[in-house]
């Protein structure tokens, strides 16, 4: 036997470290680091991205304060990941289908859902999902979502629209499952129109993503299924939002999916049900994030060039948490939710067995 | 009309709603040029085309998803499960997702897919190939789950269930596959859903059964009509919802009955139809109900399938037992 081994499997390994620095336009010092697309943007545009961040985050803070009042119910915070959401959201067109994970309430009312729709969706009234929008509830199965993109994508593609296609999130941990994978060599082989968005923000609830994966970066696991992809700053809404419209270009033209990684960092918890970062964050690790935070220096962006200033921000924030209040008042006037209702919805033809049942709680409900 | 096998009867039912409605699809491992490894694709791909026929890669919940995926866009997916054994790697997508998409939506969006898969020993297959696991389907609510018989039910239904607005699951028998004919009229026609059918009538015991099951207790009809014992057989045809009236109606008349079904005993499609009796109809009888069943292991592999799965033999013994109680 040769001393020499057979295949060198660790420089393949190392091989795979080698991936590109993810795509940026604006870095953490509002510095402008790729100029052409920065200058694809009108001023217009980055005063629009910026109010969609400062609206996301309104929300996440008047969301949280309704959470403390014991107001919502199952709620995901999303403060920190505002790039990532409404970068990727706003490439997004209205014909095209939207399968959001739980995190992704705030895409799901950008396409079209209420904020009332979204506040009894957290309750837990049915009423939440009966939104007009092309698009899935918030998907709690972290990889099924990616799943049904395949075949929404091939839906559309064989209903023959031409500037439609699906975009579907998941988060780190969703990467894990076997599900995120079949989606994506699905829609590979099937050539079919989905933008699958990955937003990396470290945790898997308590879970690191360095204990998630071995592979280097979440965009490769792409690579397996033949679909290009790619990481993003996810605290860099100019570069979320540039590489989502380029995908959707790319993918519209008939190229088949694309898949995005979005760098970025969920401030709070998993949840507004009790997890708690202490326990598995350190500050030290947390404060870097803060200081790449998406809205700063977007922020910084226009107030040199004379387009916002502190007022007209916290103007802004006064109306839409007004807005928010209305809505959490027109939930709070939704009728409840019926047993006999739940039991007319599990079947479009009742079967015998529920006929009987229905009778039954019609009788009580009416009492 | 024409001698027609199971299998030949229900290429004829998917050959009549992609005939019928252009927004059928069928799909799954193997079924395009393949025309599925048993055949019951066959020819479809060549008729109807590979936009509406054709093979996806070798995943389960892959197959589920895009079948949810596929119905939220308008389409109605006739999704093919290889063998039952591998649906346990979709049951997100079926009991998760599909199952509850009416009600989660409430209407305004659906799953209208029909999921066909062979289940069922006697074939000596590979292990995960032959289960039963219907019982584990019927406990979900918002799924259907049929099971034919015979051939002339196989068609009837399967049409009834792709034209279904809910999520159905198709059960296929494998021993029944190509061990029995019926006189399948040519065209479409359908047989309702959620009804179970008397098979045969009779005076003196009920047996309810499903699946390949009713032809055991069929054999044990006649067997016993030669002692001059008349044997009513009732043939559940959908395992969730159950028949109940059908059931009641029955024992009312003969006072006796035997729950018979080839999956294992515990909870499940008997259980189901032993407890609606017990609650509703247990004056109707003057004997305990009588159960067979296979017994609660794990499913046996090729060799062992043969002494576990309960067939005629075993039914006529407990049928005895009940009426001479």
């Amino acid at each position: 036997m040769a001393n020499k081994p057979i295949v060198d499997f660790e420089a393949i390994k190392n091989n795979l470290s080698n991936v590109s620095k993810p795509i940026q336009v604006l870095n953490e010092n509002a510095e402008v680091t790729d100029q052409d697309i920065f200058d694809s943007f009108s001023d217009d545009d980055l005063v629009e991205f910026m109010k969609k961040m400062v609206w996301e985050r309104a929300l996440h803070e008047q969301t949280m304060n309704f959470s403390r009042q014991g107001r919502m119910g199952f709620y995901a915070p999303t403060e920190g990941e505002e790039a990532s959401e409404m970068g990727t959201v706003l490439a997004m067109k209205k014909n095209d289908y939207l399968l959001p994970a739980y995190r992704d309430v705030p895409q799901l009312i950008q396409h079209g859902a209420t904020i009332t729709e979204a506040y009894l969706w957290s309750r837990g009234h049915v009423l939440g999902n009966k939104f007009k929008a092309r698009s899935m509830m918030p998907q709690i199965i972290i990889g099924a979502a990616y799943d049904e993109a395949a075949g929404v994508g091939l839906g559309i593609k064989k209903n023959g629209e031409k500037d439609a296609l699906a975009f579907t999130y998941t988060g780190d941990g969703g990467t894990s499952q076997g599900d995120s994978y079949e989606g994506m060599n699905f829609a590979g082989a099937f050539k079919a129109p989905v933008l699958f968005i990955v937003q990396n923000n470290g945790f898997a609830i308590s879970t690191p993503r360095a204990k998630q994966t071995a592979a280097p970066t979440l965009a490769q696991k792409a690579v397996a299924s033949g679909i290009p992809s790619v990481q993003v700053d996810g605290m860099d809404i100019l570069a979320c939002y540039a590489v989502a419209k380029a995908a959707r270009d790319y993918i519209v033209a008939g190229n088949g999916p694309v898949m995005i990684e979005t760098l970025t960092y969920r401030y709070g918890a998993h949840s507004s049900a009790g997890d708690d970062p202490k326990r598995y964050r350190t500050k030290a690790e947390e404060q870097p994030w803060f200081d790449k935070d998406p809205l700063i220096r977007l922020r910084k962006i226009l107030e040199d060039k004379k387009l916002w200033s502190e007022d007209q921000e916290d103007k802004l924030v006064d109306e839409y948490k007004a807005s928010f209040k209305e809505a959490i008042k027109e939930a709070d006037s939704a009728p409840e939710d019926k047993v006999s209702d739940m039991l007319k919805r599990t079947f479009e033809i009742p079967t015998p067995e529920m006929k009987k049942e229905i009778a039954k709680f019609e009788a009580k409900e009416s009492k | 009309m024409a001698k027609k096998t199971y299998i030949q009867a229900i290429t004829d039912a998917l050959d009549i709603v992609l005939e019928d409605d252009p927004k059928t699809l069928i799909f799954g491992e193997d079924v395009g040029k393949n025309g599925g490894v048993f055949r019951t694709t066959q020819g479809l791909q060549e008729k109807y085309g590979e936009d509406r026929v054709f093979d996806t890669p070798l995943a389960e919940s892959g197959i589920l998803g895009l079948a949810t995926g596929l119905g939220l866009t308008g389409w109605r997916p006739i999704p093919e499960i290889q063998f039952m054994g591998f649906s346990f790697e979709a049951i997100d997508q079926i009991a998760g997702q599909e199952a509850r998409m009416r009600f989660r939506f409430d209407g305004t969006k659906t799953a209208p897919v029909t999921i066909r898969t062979p289940y069922g020993g006697g074939t000596h297959t590979a292990e995960m190939h032959a289960d039963n696991l219907e019982n584990f389907f019927t406990g979900v609510p918002g799924l259907r789950v049929v099971m034919p018989s015979n051939p002339y039910d196989a068609k009837g239904l399967l049409i009834s269930s792709v034209e279904n607005n809910d999520p159905v699951m198709f059960l296929e028998n494998l021993k029944l596959y190509r061990s029995m004919k019926d006189d399948i009229p040519d065209g479409k026609y359908t047989v309702p859903l959620d009804k179970a059918k008397v098979a045969r009538e009779g005076n003196d015991i009920t047996i309810v059964a499903y699946g390949a099951e009713v032809n055991e207790a069929l054999k044990v009809a006649d067997s016993l009509a030669e002692k001059n014992i008349s044997v009513e057989v009732i043939d559940l045809r959908t395992v969730s919802p159950i028949d109940s009236e059908t059931i009641f109606k029955s024992i009312e008349k003969t006072h006796k009955v035997v729950i018979v079904q080839e999956a294992q005993k515990m909870a499940g499609v008997g259980a189901q139809v032993a407890s609606a009796i017990a609650e509703d109809a247990v004056l109707s009888l003057d004997a305990p109900i009588g159960r067979v069943a296979a017994p609660n292991s794990v499913y046996p592999f090729a060799l062992g399938e043969d002494i576990w799965i309960p067939r005629a033999k075993e039914i006529e013994e407990k049928v005895n037992e009940i009426l001479n109680y």
